[in-house]
């Protein structure tokens, strides 16, 4: 016990005294989470217009208008031939373009149907069907206008839609990502910083010098990854004040349970930065290998893209990929209020990760070689 | 509890103690005694085998085959215990840079288990010993190479050892260091201590009660310097290496 002690003291001041490391865990995880809790928004607003209005009518300015006053166009530019329209969705410049055409005010009166046409960039599946989408119901709610000024009856469609959202009723992205970010941070600031810290020890000879002391293994190893565990947790309570007072986030759940899910995940996360550094002679070498898992974790974590539209082998890579958990728990928990009952496979998932990465870690770190 | 090995005239004893890294054989079945208070020189060209030798002797590294007692303790059965009763300074520099230098010695000091209340006595002993007061809160990183490796050493026996082992602790150090360094080995060795040392200078080996000269894992001459140059009829260390080392 006073062993770990000793290398924890030892950790510390090393860590007030690093340059870098300081930064790393303090100052760079949260401008990372302002800058993206405001950022990563996936509603898809402002979507790029482009209007060849070749009828000039009242009726086509009429069917215009509803475009321009939605929230979710943007009316970039008016042309009356398709080259035009063509080359500003090439260039980017436009995502969509709605074409109007000449006879359009003449047929709707003469009560015939008349097309409209639209030219959608799809590189973007998600923004295409969004766009695809908003334009149909702004075209639908000009039709059903159109019909009851012709019959002169107020008009009912047949089923009409009621929903509700729930545990995000505002629809707030950043009620939805915060969470999720602030698990990727502690993940990325655990699986880095110890792996690193662990092979600076091998860069520098220092780890020689403790082997040749009667330090055992399993202190050494405590010693160095307790510290990271204190500072997740501080970085946690940073996070999460953050997420009450800069992004309003209403918390349904007991934060008591979430401390106490970070205290079983950060030894998931630290036991895989010290894989790693039994796998590393650098720094370098660790810092390459990190990444690469961590790459892996954030993406598939169903932070940015849902788990449940990959692929079913991806989603069988995803049962080890410790950051999907604690998204989920933080979704579950902070957003929905779920209690330790709805939790506990979360807890028993990680339990068991946990012994068992830091069992091959502490396997592959050889004090004696062979 | 271990049972400490009987023949306590020797400090050190080996007997045919090997390593081979697959095919190839590092230390090739050597065996020699070291008796209290001796400075044991163990010379030998790079990848002789002599660190080879230094990291089974300090339990760094499994011997393949062979015994060696250090202090007491079978190196191959209780590596556990023959840690508290050596010292070990390395070939690199290896105290910590971003810590101070009283952070250093009070690190060491706990792990080897002495008692807080002494710690800070042990301390304030060292580093007046050293004549570093007015270092005493420096980082030593900050330190000349001279100091640091002549803390290291103090540091390799904060615990009081019977031997300690020197892995070319002079390497890269000016003469007049290496004149202090020495000076300190001397009294250690006056002390008692035993003192296990590697080096590359070979005017060095000449200040050895005893040294040894590997050739490719084979100690191919083990006597006193004197001895040693008699043998040969050469005048210096030099000459008797370089003889040797040609075979």
């Amino acid at each position: 016990m006073r062993s770990i002690l000793i290398i924890l003291r030892k950790e510390f001041l090393q860590i007030i005294r690093n340059k870098t490391v300081l930064p790393m865990l303090f100052i760079m995880p949260f401008i990372q989470l302002i800058l993206l809790g405001f950022a990563a928004d996936f509603e898809v607003k402002n979507l790029n217009l482009h209007v060849i209005d070749n009828d000039q009518s009242t009726y086509s300015r009429g069917l215009i208008s509803k475009f321009s006053g939605s929230p979710y166009f943007n009316i970039v530019n008016f042309s009356f031939r398709d080259e035009d329209g063509m080359q500003d969705l090439k260039k980017g410049d436009a995502d969509l373009i709605i074409e109007i055409p000449t006879d359009f005010e003449k047929k709707l009166v003469n009560r015939e149907s008349s097309p409209v046409h639209l030219n959608i960039d799809a590189v973007n599946g998600v923004k295409a069907g969004l766009a695809n989408a908003y334009s149909n119901m702004i075209i639908r709610d000009f039709n059903l206008e159109l019909l009851q000024k012709a019959t002169g009856k107020v008009l009912v469609s047949p089923i009409g839609i009621s929903s509700v959202n729930w545990f995000n009723p505002s629809m707030n992205y950043s009620t939805f990502m915060v969470p999720g970010i602030l698990v990727l941070l502690m993940t990325m600031v655990g699986i880095f910083l110890t792996a690193m810290i662990v092979v600076r020890e091998k860069e520098i000879g220092t780890i020689e010098q403790l082997n040749v002391t009667p330090i055992k293994k399993h202190q050494f190893i405590i010693g160095k990854l307790l510290p990271f565990l204190i500072i997740a947790i501080i970085e946690l309570t940073i996070g999460l004040i953050v997420a009450k007072l800069i992004f309003h986030i209403e918390f349904q759940g007991s934060l008591l349970l979430v401390y106490a899910f970070a205290l079983v995940y950060m030894p998931v996360v630290l036991g895989i930065g010290l894989f790693i550094s039994t796998f590393s002679d650098t720094q370098q070498q660790a810092m390459f290998i990190s990444w690469f898992f961590i790459v892996i974790f954030i993406l598939m974590s169903g932070l940015f893209t849902p788990i449940e539209s990959m692929p079913d082998w991806a989603q069988k890579i995803t049962w080890f990929n410790p950051i999907k958990y604690f998204i989920e728990f933080m979704r579950m928990v902070l957003l929905k209020g779920s209690t330790f009952k709805d939790v506990t496979p979360h807890f028993v998932i990680m339990a068991i990760y946990g012994v068992v990465i830091n069992a091959l870690a502490v396997w592959n770190y050889k004090k004696v070689s062979a | 509890m271990a049972k400490k090995t009987n023949d306590n005239k020797y400090v050190v004893s080996v007997k045919d103690l090997t390593k081979k890294f697959g095919s190839f054989t590092a230390v090739n079945s050597i065996s020699f005694d070291v008796t209290k208070g001796e400075i044991f020189g163990f010379l030998g060209a790079n990848g002789a085998g002599k660190t080879t030798a230094i990291k089974m002797l300090t339990g760094l590294s499994k011997p393949s085959s062979g015994t060696a007692i250090v202090a007491g303790y079978d190196v191959i059965k209780n590596p556990e215990k023959v840690k508290y009763k050596i010292g070990y300074m390395s070939q690199k520099f290896s105290l910590y840079d971003d810590l101070k230098v009283f952070e250093n010695i009070r690190l060491y000091a706990g792990i080897y288990g002495i008692p807080s209340k002494e710690i800070k006595s042990k301390i304030n002993n060292l580093i007046d010993e050293l004549g570093m007061e007015n270092m005493r809160n420096k980082l030593v990183g900050d330190l000349p190479l001279g100091w640091k490796q002549k803390l290291a050493f103090a540091v390799a026996m904060v615990h009081d050892p019977p031997v300690v082992f020197l892995d070319e602790p002079t390497s890269g150090v000016d003469p007049i260091t290496r004149r202090q360094f020495w000076e300190m080995i001397y009294k250690a060795s006056e002390k008692g201590i035993t003192v296990f040392i590697t080096t590359h200078y070979l005017d060095e080996a000449e200040y050895c009660t005893r040294a040894s000269i590997m050739v490719d894992g084979v100690i191919k001459a083990l006597d006193t310097p004197t001895k040693l140059k008699e043998n040969l009829g050469v005048k210096s260390m030099q000459e008797v290496f370089v003889k040797l080392a040609r075979g």
